[in-house]
């Protein structure tokens, strides 16, 4: 009796899912099949591959999210060793710095991006003051992987450094003591212990830089057509339902299966909970 | 025997500002079971580390085998340590942890696989190659980390609080298990501990140190049978300690008692503290005691009971096998030959004795 009550608390919630999240996604599947007389059809899933439009801006989605996940990697671990090896008394405050960038949103934070990076914006106005020249990055995909190196920075550094900090002093100690060099220490100690947050990591961020229409968008200023863009343009601009749920759902496709690859990796199974 | 693996000469280490040891000297022998004995923040931990490599002393040198090794990295000593909280590597099998050292040095992986096997012999875990380090046992994690420790052949084998997150009868057996391994290995162990009936069963040589002072250095016969100051004696296993005045050789008086002793040199009039374990404390009838007391209480121990006899105004500590019921008049008897004299401390140094623990 107690166990039903508990169990009609999560109505709401249960409720919520299927409106809005279990039914919308049946719904793209439908579309995804169906042509515009609603007749089964494959035509708009095969369109994604074959379609000239549609294959180069899946190829340069996975090629950005692979950069951007490449970047975030490198750049945060070494962050995350350094944060880990402050000792910090207070965990608090380095979570308070994963958590200060979201303070903003995250739309006027890129389109700072955009002024900052704009042929009249701040950034080239000094390089001319300084007789440096200007740069033009905004509107390529240059800018693009920036913005997105930008925002999902923090996805990278939290769980490599949550596994960091479980990693114990006294296993250094222990393989110092065995004869290993920082080199040894690092790659057959440290690096196999922050595994699971290395690949929670990659997902957190290859996932969405995957996705991502917003920051293209306002960054790639109509030339860099990614996945996301063919797919919002789709539904925004020419009412063609179906042939963006078709390619909805190859990337969704395309998301769990990566997700399932890394799931795979990743004994612990900390990283991708959904596997 | 005889000759000086290690010296530590004049080490001194602060943490913060606060000094854990304050200029050492120490020497280990060849071959010895030497133990560092002492309650928590005396300094052992620090010594063992400083010998290990994982500490830099602020003063002082260290040489090992001839050779000044104080500002050798650890992971180039020759010496392995064995740590309290066993410190396996979680991502690798049993096999994996053991080959960890002797992969670095690029050994052959015959020599790797006949060094796992004997090593797992050694410690009485044939055949747990494969298993993963958490489906393990503490004892049987900490027999591993032994098994990880001395595959690499070392001169000097550290042990800091080895037993010390081990069950009563597990840590017996273990201590049985580490003097049989010291005897086959015929190396030299450093070990430390907070638990002085270990340090006394095990040991060659026993040091006792307080507060960054080294108290006593002895077998572990001279630290129980003569400890030379109040710390020591109160320190390894409980003890009657009580202040008093040395009047002339052989005669001590104690709670305005005059007593008989065998001690001499230490001048007249002098004040000294007294030493009187509670298993040479005769009680006698009221009458035949140099002193006369009353039981506050009594607890059975096993092997003995534990009686306090409030006495003089000082309340001793009693082992005795007989019944004594709480209330009962007894009488206080010490023969001379049990009551150990030791001078009062006096140069700052020798402060740290008075400490209580």
């Amino acid at each position: 009796m107690y166990k039903l009550r508990q169990q009609f608390l999560a109505g709401p919630y249960l409720i919520w899912i299927v409106g809005f999240i279990l039914l919308p996604l049946l719904m793209i599947v439908y579309y995804a099949f169906t042509g515009s007389d609603g007749s089964f059809t494959l035509e708009y899933i095969a369109a994604a591959f074959t379609s000239e439009t549609n294959r180069r801006s899946i190829a340069l989605s996975l090629e950005l999210g692979l950069i951007c996940t490449l970047i975030c990697l490198v750049l945060a671990y070494p962050v995350a060793m350094i944060l880990n090896g402050m000792h910090l008394k207070n965990q608090g405050f380095v979570v308070f710095l994963f958590m200060l960038p979201m303070w903003m949103n995250f739309m006027l934070r890129i389109l700072a991006w955009k002024l900052l990076l704009s042929k009249n914006g701040v950034i080239n106005s000094v390089l001319a003051s300084l007789g440096l020249g200007r740069v033009s990055i905004i509107n390529t995909p240059a800018a693009v992987v920036l913005g997105m190196v930008y925002d999902f920075l923090p996805f990278m550094l939290l769980p490599i450094y949550n596994a960091m900090t479980r990693i114990r002093t006294d296993w250094i100690e222990a393989a110092k003591d065995l004869g290993a060099g920082s080199v040894t220490i690092f790659f057959r100690i440290i690096v196999p212990l922050t595994a699971s947050g290395i690949i929670s990591g990659i997902v957190m961020v290859f996932v969405p830089s995957l996705t991502s229409f917003a920051i293209s968008q306002v960054l790639g200023g109509g030339h860099v057509l990614l996945i996301g863009n063919v797919i919002e343009q789709n539904f925004m601009q020419g009412a063609q339902w179906n042939a963006g749920s078709g390619l909805s759902f190859v990337l969704m496709i395309f998301v769990i299966a990566s997700m399932a690859v890394f799931g795979m990796i990743d004994r612990d199974g900390e990283g991708t909970a959904i596997w | 025997m005889s000759k000086h693996l290690i010296e530590f000469t004049d080490i001194s280490k602060s943490y913060d500002g606060s000094l854990v040891l304050d200029e050492l000297n120490l020497y280990i022998r060849e071959n010895e079971f030497l133990t560092l004995l002492g309650p928590s923040g005396c300094g052992k931990t620090t010594t063992l580390r400083l010998l290990g490599g994982f500490e830099t002393p602020d003063k002082g040198r260290i040489h090992f085998d001839g050779a000044d090794i104080t500002d050798l990295p650890a992971n180039e000593r020759k010496l392995n340590t064995v740590f309290q909280k066993y410190s396996l590597f979680p991502h690798m099998s049993i096999a994996e942890n053991i080959a960890f050292g002797l992969k670095i040095r690029k050994k052959s992986k015959s020599y790797i696989e006949d060094k796992i096997k004997y090593a797992l012999k050694l410690v009485n875990l044939d055949g747990f190659e494969r298993r993963s380090v958490d489906s393990l046992s503490g004892g049987q994690q900490q027999r591993i980390a032994i098994a990880r420790a001395i595959v690499k052949e070392p001169k000097v084998l550290l042990l800091d609080e080895p037993l010390g997150a081990l069950d009563l009868k597990l840590r017996q057996n273990m201590q049985y298990e580490l003097m049989r391994l010291k005897e086959e290995l015929g190396i030299t162990f450093v070990y430390v501990t907070h638990d002085q009936e270990e340090a006394l069963m095990m040991s060659d040589t026993i040091v006792v140190m307080n507060q960054g002072y080294i108290q006593q250095i002895g077998t572990p016969e001279m630290i129980y049978n003569e400890p030379e100051n109040a710390f020591v004696a109160d320190f390894i296993g409980h003890s009657n300690i009580l202040d008093g005045t040395m009047l002339e050789d052989r005669l001590v008086e104690i709670l305005g008692v005059r007593l008989p002793c065998v001690d001499e040199g230490f001048g007249q009039n002098r004040p000294v503290d007294v030493v009187i374990r509670p298993e040479d404390v005769e009680l006698v009838s009221p009458a035949e005691g140099c002193m006369e007391g009353t039981v506050t209480s009594l607890i059975f121990k096993g092997v003995h009971y534990e009686l306090d006899v409030m006495a003089n105004g000082y309340e001793w500590l009693v082992h005795t096998t007989k019944h004594i019921p709480e209330g009962t008049k007894v009488g206080i008897l010490v023969t001379p030959f049990n009551i150990q004299i030791m001078r009062k401390p006096e140069s700052s140094d020798e402060k740290a004795v008075e400490v209580d623990v």
